[in-house]
C-alpha cells in the first residue's frame, strides 16, 4: 500500500495533480462508489470548520469508508495536555488514514511523521490546504477548458491567506500569469515572489481591484480572516477593503469567472451571485469530487 | 607568520576559530554548544583584522569538532577559518561550508509554528543567497532570517 501524505501542495507533482483532478470528473459523473468498504479513516478537526469536514466526511462515507474523529479539540486529551506526537500515535494504530486539521503550521507535516499511515492535511494554520487547491484547479479546469496560460487575479487578503499561496505553487506548473490585488499591509510574502521569480512565472502587484478586472481569465476573491491577525487595529484597517459588486462586472472577459474558498462576508455583493461569472458555490461542491479523488488516491486505488 | 602564531600558540591543544564576526562571537558561542562546558575557553572580540575591520575569535582547549558541527558556524560566520592545534602547532587549517540542513538549532521565527508549541526538534533548510542566509522552516514552510533566530 502506498504511504504517500498529502501535506502540501508540493507534494503532488504535475502528472499527480493531472491524475487526481481527472479521477475527481470520474467521480462527479457517478458519486456512488464503494470501493473503500471495510476501511477506516480518521478525521481530526483540533479546530472547527464546518465545509471543509462535512465536504471530506461526506467524500469518505461516499467511498464506502467508515469515519472516527472529533470536530473540536476541546473535547480531547490535547486538552489534558496530550502531545500531538501521542495524539497521532494512538490514532495511527486504529485506522487507515488520517485528515486532520490544526491551527498550528507545520502540524500536519510533523504527523505525517509520526504516523504510518496517509495522512491528508485539512489545513493547517495560516500554512497549506491542498485539497482546497486542486478543487481550485478542478473548477478551472472546469471552466477554462485547460490550466495552461491563464492570467489568475488574486484578490484581498495574501498575505495571510494560505489558499492564495498554495493555488500559487500549484499553477506554478502550467505557465500563469498572476495579478495580486491587496492592500499594503495584506501584499503577497517575500518567499512566494521569490519563488515566481526563481521559476520566470510574471506578475503583477496593485492595490486597485479595477485596475485588472477586465484582463483576468480567474477572480479569486478571498477574505479577510479576522482569526489570523495578531494585531486587531490592523485587521480594522484593511477588513472592508475591497467589494466586488455586478455593476463592475461590464467590461470583464467573456470566459472570466469568479472564485472564492468561502465563506464569504462583504467582499463579493450578493448581486454578483446571479451573474455568469459566479462560479464559487459549484467550486465548494467540487470539493465533495476532489476529496474522493484525493482518499482513493492515497490509499492507493486510483 | 610570526604574529598570528603568538595568538594561537597558547593553545596546546584545541581549536581556534578566527575571523569570526566580531558581534556574532557570542551567538557563535551558543549555536556550537560551547556554553556551560568544562574546557577552558578563550574569546577576543574587536580585534584588528587586515580583511574584515574588526573580527572576533574563539580558542578552545582540546576540544576538535566535527566537520557537520562546525558548518553550523557558516550560518554566523560564512569566512570563519578553523585551525586545529596539536601540541602547540596548527596541524591543519580548514574552511567552513554552509550547511544544506540545521536541525535541532535554531528556533523558528513563526510564533504559529508547531515546533515553538510541541517539543519537536527544528528542522530548516539553508537558503544561501551571496552572503544573505535565510532557512526555510521543514514544517510551517515560513522563512526565517538569521538575524532573527539566533
Amino acid at each position: 500500500m502506498s504511504r504517500k501524505s498529502l501535506i502540501s501542495i508540493r507534494d503532488f507533482s504535475k502528472e499527480e495533480i493531472l491524475h487526481v483532478l481527472e479521477t475527481a470528473k470520474e467521480f462527479e459523473q457517478n458519486r456512488e462508489q464503494n470501493f473503500l468498504e471495510g476501511k477506516v479513516i480518521a478525521s481530526l478537526f483540533f479546530e472547527p470548520s464546518t465545509r471543509t469536514r462535512l465536504s471530506f466526511e461526506t467524500a469518505i462515507n461516499r467511498l464506502g469508508a467508515k469515519v472516527i474523529g472529533f470536530s473540536d479539540a476541546s473535547n480531547t486529551s490535547q486538552s489534558k495536555g496530550e502531545t500531538l506526537k501521542d495524539t497521532i500515535k494512538m490514532v495511527n494504530n486504529y485506522v487507515d488514514m488520517i485528515v486532520m486539521r490544526h491551527p498550528l503550521e507545520g502540524s500536519s507535516r510533523y504527523a505525517s511523521e509520526v504516523a504510518d499511515v496517509p495522512v491528508v492535511n485539512a489545513g493547517d494554520g495560516a500554512n497549506q490546504h491542498p485539497s482546497q487547491t486542486l478543487l481550485d484547479l478542478y473548477s478551472i479546469i472546469q471552466t477554462q477548458g485547460t490550466l495552461e496560460g491563464l492570467t489568475i487575479n488574486m484578490v484581498g487578503d495574501l498575505k495571510y491567506g494560505r489558499t492564495t499561496h498554495s493555488l500559487l505553487q500549484a499553477m506554478s506548473h502550467f505557465n500563469p500569469r498572476f495579478i495580486f490585488t491587496a492592500p499594503e499591509e495584506l501584499k503577497m510574502p517575500k518567499e512566494y515572489k521569490e519563488f515566481l521569480d526563481a521559476k520566470g512565472i510574471e506578475y503583477i502587484e496593485t492595490t486597485s481591484l479595477d485596475e485588472y478586472l477586465n484582463d483576468c481569465d480567474i477572480l479569486y476573491m478571498t477574505r479577510v480572516q479576522q482569526e489570523r491577525f495578531t494585531d486587531p487595529m490592523e485587521y480594522e484597517r484593511v477588513k472592508d477593503v475591497y467589494r466586488l459588486e455586478a455593476s463592475m462586472l461590464g467590461n470583464v472577459k467573456d470566459n472570466m469567472k469568479i472564485l472564492h474558498p468561502l465563506p464569504r462576508v462583504t467582499e463579493i455583493d450578493q448581486d454578483v451571485d446571479d451573474t455568469k461569472y459566479a462560479y464559487y458555490f459549484k467550486q465548494a461542491e467540487n470539493g465533495l469530487y476532489v476529496r474522493m479523488a484525493i482518499i482513493s488516491y492515497l490509499l492507493g486505488y486510483r | 607568520m610570526g604574529n598570528k602564531e603568538l595568538v594561537v600558540s597558547a593553545l596546546e591543544n584545541g581549536t581556534v576559530l578566527d575571523h569570526i564576526p566580531a558581534e556574532n562571537v557570542y551567538k557563535a558561542l551558543n549555536i556550537l554548544n560551547l556554553k556551560g562546558i568544562e574546557n577552558q575557553i578563550t574569546i577576543g572580540i574587536n580585534l584588528a583584522s587586515k580583511a574584515h575591520g574588526k573580527k572576533g575569535i574563539i580558542k578552545i582547549e582540546n576540544k576538535f569538532f566535527e566537520n557537520d558541527e562546525l558548518n553550523k558556524l557558516a550560518l554566523l560566520a560564512p569566512d570563519a577559518t578553523v585551525n586545529v592545534i596539536r601540541n602547540f602547532k596548527v596541524v591543519e587549517k580548514k574552511k567552513i561550508d554552509m550547511p544544506e540542513e540545521i536541525i535541532g538549532v535554531a528556533r523558528c521565527m513563526n510564533p504559529k509554528c508547531v515546533t515553538n508549541h510541541q517539543p519537536i526538534k527544528t528542522r530548516f533548510t539553508v537558503k544561501a543567497k551571496g552572503k544573505e542566509v535565510s532557512l526555510l522552516c521543514h514544517f510551517c514552510e515560513k522563512i526565517s532570517d538569521t538575524k532573527g533566530i539566533f
